[in-house]
C-alpha cells in the first residue's frame, strides 16, 4: 500500500454504512460492569515480590550518599536499588532526556525517587525504606518560574546548561512571527490587552499508576503497565536496562483512565523490571494517591500576555502572545508542549498576523507534561476571552464576531497549517439555537449569564516523536472457519474506545455481526504498533489502519463468492452475516460459508493494514512541522451560569458543546467524550489547582493538595447539565470521515464559563480557577471602582444588515 | 515481616469464607488480595474517591476505610455478586448499553451505590441519583451516561416488578 491513504473516509456513503454512525456496545463494556476487566493491580503472579520507592524531602538537594545496608539486612527483603543501578537517562522526547529512573547524584523535587526495595510484603517493603539512610546537601530551589527565567547562575540551575553561559533553567523557548505584527497592531481600530494567568492542573485518574517486572533469569523481560504508551515504555526499558528490545514485552492490561498522566514512562516501570533483576521474582509497584499527585505531569501553569487587534467591524488582525511556562522539575513533553502553546490557537478563525513567544522553564516542583488538550487549553482560555473583550468593544454579537472571523474549510492557517473539513459554523449555530442565546446574552437579570467559546485541536500529529518513516498505526486481522473475525492492536485502551472502534470497523467491512469480532490488544509481542493513546490520535490512525487490513480481506472473499456464483467481485456485499449479491440480495450465503470459500481459495486468510500521515503537509520553518496534523477537529460551547455576589459561588447552570467529530463512527461514545471532556473544563475552570506550597503556605516544594479530597474535582453534585450536539463534516482524511473527539470539546469549556460570569456581573475573571474567593475579590474591587453590573447590552447586527 | 494474625469469616456474594488476614487489613485488601475478588478498586485508599463502595446489608459502604473485622457477621456483596445466572443485573446492562463504564474504574463502586439506591428508591429520580452517587467520582464521563443508565435500568426494573405484581 501507499504510505499514506487519504481518501479512506469517502469509501462508503452514509447510506451504505450498515454499523459504522449508530449506537453500539463497547467490546469491554460488560466487563467493564460485572468486574471481570483487569487492570495491572488485579493481576498476581506466584512468588511476587511489592515494592516501594524511597523519594526525595527535599526539593533540590545533592544526593552525598545513601546507605542500603540496613535496609538489606531487614528479612523479607529481596533487592534494594539506587539510581547507581540504573545510570542512563531517558525522556519521552529524544532530544531531551533529563531524567534517572532513580536520581543519581541531584534531586529535584519533593517526591524525586533515589531508592526502591521489593520485599514480600508492602509492609516490610516499608519499614525497609525506614532503614535506607540518605544523605543531602540542599541547594537553592526555584519556585518562581520568573525567578527561574531570570537566574543568573550564581546558585546551581535545576538542570545544568546546554552550553556554558546558558540558563540552565529553560527547557525551550520558542519565538515565531507569521506576518507583521506590529504594523498590523497599529493600524487595527480596537486592541485589547490582558494578563492571564492558568494555574496547574492535574490528571487524576482515578486508578493509580501501577506496573509489574517480571525477569525471567535468561534474558527476557516482562512488564505490565497502566500505561497509555507501551511503545515507549518498550523503547526505554531496553534503552535504560540494556536489554534487546527483541527481548522486552510490555503489556497493558486495561487502564483506569489516564488523560496525559500516563504517557511517559515512569520511575515504578524501570524500578519493578531492575528490582525482578536483582531479585530474580516477580514485582510489583502500586503508587498511592500521593505519589500519583508527585509524579503528575499535567498541565502547566502558564503566565500570558495577549495584545489582540480588530477593525472596527470586527475583524481580527494582530494577535500577540507571550508566554511563560512553569515546566516543574524536568522536560518531559515540555519541548512540545512550548510548540503547542502558540502552535495550536490559528484556527478557526483568521487572523491577518500572528506572533507568539513562549519560555518553558524548570522549576523545583513535580515535572508539568500533557493533560487532555495539551499545551493548547491555556492559551485558548485566554485568546477566546480576549475575543469576548473584542466582541464587546466593537459592538458585535460574540456569536456573530465568531462567525465573522471564520477560516473557513480547505484552508491554510497562517502559521501554515493544514485545514481539511471545518464545521465551526455549524458548531456556533448548534450551540446558539439549543442555548436559546438570542434571547438570553446580556439580557437576563444581574447575577445571571451566559458565554459563548470556539476551538480547534488535532486529530494526532503529522510527525512521530521519534523520527521515522514507519507507520503510524497498524492492525493485523483474521477470519476463521467459524466466521469469527481476530483483530490484533497494539492502540492504547484507555476509556476513549479504541479496542471497539477496530471490532465496529471489521464488522462493517467484513459483515459479520459485531460479537463475532475479538478484539487481541494490549501486548508487544504479538500486536503491531501503534504509538499509544495522546495527542487525540488513536480513532483517526487506528481506524484507518483497521479499514486498510479489512479491506483486503473482505475483497478475497468478495472475490471467491464471486468466482462460485460467476459474478463480479465488486457486486458481492459482505453484511449482516451474509456475503449478498447486490442485484439481487435474496441470493445470498452465510457469512462464514462465504470465509471458507475464500480459505479454500486462498490458503489461511490473514491481513495487516497501516496508516501514516501526510509528510508533506506542514509549516516551511523551524518548528513548522509541530502542531501539522492530518485533520483538526472543531468545538464551540455556551456556558449558562449564576453568580451569587455576595459569596462569589459561581453556579454553572448548564454547558451546551457542540463538536465537528468529523463522523461519528459511534455516536453514544463521541457524546461520551464531549461530555467527559466539558466535565474536566469545567472542573478546572471552578475548582482544580495543582499548587505547589511556597515558604509563606508550609514547607516550600510539597503539594498543597495531593488527595482526592483536597484537589477538588466535581462530583455528582458540582457538575452541570451537559448536553452534546455532534456536528458531521466528514472529512477527507479521517476513517469513514471521523476526526478526534477526545480534546477538543474540553477547550472551550473555561472561556465560555469565564465570559458567562462577564455577563452576568459584569467581572472579568483572567485568573483560574473562578473559585469564591477569587471571583469574590473580583467582585470586591468592581464594587470598589463602581463597575460591578450586568454589562450593557448591545444590538448585534447580522454581517448582511 | 508480616504474620497473618487473625481469622475473619466473611460472607460475600453469598460464599461463606474463612481466611486468615494481616489485623490491620481492610475489607478491601481482603477481598482483593485475599479472596480474589478484585472487581472492587482502589483509588485513593482514603474513602475519597468511592471506588470500593461495595454493599454491606444493603447499605453502601467504602471498603477501603473499614477494618475487615467489622465486616464479620454482614453480608458483603461487590461487583462480582451483582449479575445472576440468567445474565447482568439491569445496571450492568445499561451500564453497557450506554457507555457508561469509560474506563471503568470507578464503574464498580458506582453501580453499588445505585444497587442500593434503586433497592431502597425504586422510582428515585435524577436529583435522587445524584445524590446517591456522589460519594463516587468518575474523571471520565462528566456522569451524563450514567445518570442515563441508572435512570434505564430503574425503568426496566420498575416494568419488570410491576409485571410481577400482576402476574400474582
Amino acid at each position: 500500500m501507499s504510505d499514506h491513504a487519504p481518501g479512506a473516509g469517502r469509501r462508503k456513503a452514509q447510506s451504505d454504512l450498515r454499523l459504522i454512525g449508530s449506537n453500539m456496545r463497547k467490546v469491554e463494556g460488560l466487563d467493564k460492569a460485572t468486574g471481570r476487566a483487569v487492570y495491572t493491580d488485579d493481576l498476581a503472579f506466584p512468588g511476587m515480590l511489592h515494592g516501594k520507592i524511597l523519594r526525595s524531602p527535599h526539593a533540590h538537594a545533592t544526593i552525598v550518599s545513601i546507605d542500603v545496608s540496613r535496609a538489606e539486612a531487614l528479612d523479607g527483603v529481596h533487592a534494594v536499588i539506587t539510581g547507581k543501578d540504573m545510570p542512563t537517562t531517558y525522556g519521552v522526547i529524544p532530544w531531551t532526556p533529563d531524567e534517572y529512573p532513580l536520581c543519581v547524584d541531584r534531586v529535584r523535587y519533593i517526591g524525586d525517587g533515589v531508592a526502591a526495595v521489593a520485599a514480600v510484603d508492602e509492609d516490610t517493603a516499608l519499614r525497609a525504606l525506614e532503614l535506607i539512610e540518605a544523605e543531602y546537601e540542599e541547594l537553592h530551589a526555584f519556585f518562581d518560574p520568573q525567578e527561574a527565567a531570570d537566574a543568573d547562575g550564581s546558585t546551581p540551575y535545576v538542570h545544568d546548561a546546554h552550553k556554558d553561559g546558558w540558563n540552565g533553567n529553560i527547557t525551550k523557548m520558542v519565538h515565531l512571527e507569521f506576518g507583521e505584527v506590529d504594523r498590523s497592531m497599529e493600524t487595527s481600530d480596537v486592541v485589547v490587552e490582558g494578563d492571564y494567568f492558568f494555574e496547574g492542573t492535574t490528571h487524576t485518574p482515578i486508578e493509580p499508576h501501577c506496573a509489574i517486572g517480571q525477569w525471567d533469569g535468561v534474558g527476557q523481560l516482562t512488564v505490565w503497565s497502566a500505561t497509555q504508551v507501551p511503545h515507549y515504555l518498550h523503547r526505554e526499558l531496553s534503552r535504560v536496562l540494556g536489554v534487546d528490545q527483541a527481548q522486552v514485552r510490555v503489556l497493558q492490561p486495561l487502564v483506569g483512565g489516564a488523560f496525559g498522566g500516563k504517557s511517559e514512562p515512569f520511575d515504578l516501570e524501570f524500578c519493578v523490571a531492575k528490582l525482578s533483576m536483582v531479585s530474580g521474582r516477580p514485582v510489583k509497584i502500586l503508587y498511592t494517591r500521593e505519589e500519583v499527585f508527585y509524579a503528575h505531569r499535567g498541565r502547566h501553569p502558564f503566565q500570558m500576555k495577549y495584545r489582540t487587534g480588530a477593525t472596527s467591524d470586527g475583524k481580527l488582525t494582530s494577535v500577540d502572545a507571550k508566554i511563560l511556562l512553569d515546566g516543574g522539575a524536568y522536560a518531559s513533553f515540555g519541548l512540545v508542549t512550548t510548540y503547542y502553546s502558540g502552535q495550536l490557537l490559528c484556527a478557526p478563525y483568521e487572523m491577518s498576523a500572528y506572533r507568539f513567544d513562549s519560555t518553558r522553564v524548570y522549576t523545583n516542583k513535580p515535572a508539568c507534561g500533557p493533560k487532555r488538550g495539551h499545551g493548547s487549553v491555556q492559551p485558548r482560555f485566554a485568546f477566546e476571552v480576549q475575543i469576548d473583550k473584542l466582541a464587546e468593544k466593537v459592538r458585535l454579537d460574540p456569536i456573530e464576531f465568531r462567525r465573522r472571523n471564520f477560516i473557513g474549510e480547505h484552508t491554510r492557517t497562517i502559521n501554515e497549517l493544514r485545514i481539511t473539513s471545518n464545521g465551526f459554523l455549524e458548531c456556533l449555530e448548534a450551540v446558539e439555537r439549543a442555548s436559546d442565546w438570542k434571547s438570553k446574552f446580556r439580557k437576563m437579570p444581574f447575577g445571571r449569564g451566559i458565554g459563548v467559546a470556539g476551538s480547534t485541536y488535532i486529530s494526532g500529529t503529522n510527525y512521530p516523536i521519534y523520527p521515522n518513516d514507519m507507520p503510524q498505526s497498524a492492525v493485523q486481522m483474521q477470519i476463521d472457519r467459524s466466521g469469527r473475525v481476530a483483530v490484533f492492536s497494539g492502540a492504547s485502551e484507555i476509556g476513549q474506545g479504541c479496542d471497539s472502534v477496530v471490532a465496529y470497523i471489521a464488522a462493517e467491512e467484513l459483515g459479520v455481526p459485531l460479537e463475532w469480532v475479538r478484539v487481541m490488544r494490549g501486548d508487544t509481542d504479538f500486536t503491531p504498533v501503534d504509538l499509544g493513546a495522546y495527542s487525540s490520535r488513536v480513532t483517526f490512525m487506528l481506524g484507518n489502519a483497521a479499514i486498510d487490513a479489512a479491506t483486503k480481506l473482505r475483497k478475497l472473499v468478495q472475490e471467491a463468492v464471486a468466482k462460485t456464483w460467476d459474478v463480479k467481485a465488486g457486486e458481492v456485499l459482505l453484511a449482516d452475516g451474509f456475503a449478498m449479491w447486490a442485484p439481487d440480495t435474496s441470493r445470498q450465503l452465510p457469512i462464514q460459508e462465504a470465509f471458507n470459500l475464500a480459505e479454500a481459495e486462498f490458503g489461511a486468510l490473514g491481513s495487516t493494514g497501516s496508516y501514516n500521515t501526510p509528510k508533506d503537509v506542514h509549516g516551511e520553518y523551524r518548528g513548522g512541522t509541530i502542531g501539522a496534523s492530518p485533520a483538526y477537529s472543531f468545538t464551540s460551547h455556551v456556558a449558562e451560569v449564576e453568580v451569587d455576589v455576595e459569596s462569589g459561588v459561581v453556579e454553572v447552570q448548564k454547558i451546551w458543546v457542540a463538536h465537528d467529530c468529523g463522523r461519528a463512527l459511534n455516536p453514544i461514545l463521541v457524546e461520551g467524550q464531549m461530555e467527559g471532556s466539558a466535565y474536566m473544563g469545567f472542573g478546572e475552570a471552578l475548582m482544580e489547582q495543582h499548587v505547589v506550597k511556597d515558604a509563606d503556605h508550609g514547607r516550600a516544594g510539597l503539594l498543597d493538595a495531593p488527595s482526592l479530597l483536597d484537589y477538588r474535582i466535581p462530583t455528582t453534585l458540582d457538575t452541570p447539565e451537559l448536553e452534546a450536539l455532534i456536528i458531521e463534516s466528514i472529512d477527507p482524511e479521517g476513517p469513514y470521515g471521523a476526526k478526534e473527539a477526545g480534546e477538543g470539546p474540553l477547550h472551550p469549556s473555561i472561556p465560555a464559563i469565564a465570559n458567562a460570569i462577564y455577563d452576568a456581573i459584569g467581572v472579568r475573571t483572567d485568573r483560574l480557577p473562578f473559585s469564591a474567593p477569587m471571583v469574590w475579590r473580583g467582585i470586591e474591587a468592581a464594587r470598589a471602582a463602581g463597575t460591578l453590573g450586568k454589562p450593557a447590552s448591545y444590538a448585534s447586527p447580522r454581517k448582511d444588515s | 515481616m508480616t504474620t497473618i494474625s487473625k481469622i475473619v469469616r466473611l460472607t460475600v456474594n453469598g460464599d461463606r469464607h474463612e481466611a486468615g488476614v494481616p489485623s490491620h487489613f481492610t475489607l478491601l485488601e481482603a477481598l482483593r488480595y485475599v479472596l480474589g475478588l478484585t472487581g472492587s478498586k482502589q483509588g485513593c485508599d482514603k474513602g475519597d474517591c468511592g471506588a470500593c463502595t461495595v454493599i454491606m446489608d444493603g447499605l453502601p459502604k467504602l471498603s477501603c476505610l473499614m477494618p475487615v473485622w467489622e465486616a464479620e457477621g454482614t453480608e458483603v456483596v461487590t461487583v462480582e455478586g451483582l449479575a445472576t445466572p440468567d445474565g447482568p443485573h439491569p445496571l450492568q446492562d445499561e451500564f453497557d448499553r450506554w457507555g457508561a463504564a469509560q474506563c471503568g474504574f470507578c464503574t464498580p463502586g458506582i453501580l453499588c451505590s445505585a444497587k442500593t439506591l434503586l433497592d431502597r428508591n425504586p422510582s428515585a429520580n435524577r436529583a435522587e441519583i445524584q445524590d446517591a452517587l456522589s460519594g463516587n467520582l468518575c474523571r471520565c464521563t462528566g456522569y451524563a451516561k450514567i445518570y442515563d443508565a441508572v435512570e434505564a435500568a430503574r425503568d426496566r426494573l420498575s416494568t419488570a416488578s410491576a409485571l410481577g405484581a400482576s402476574n400474582e
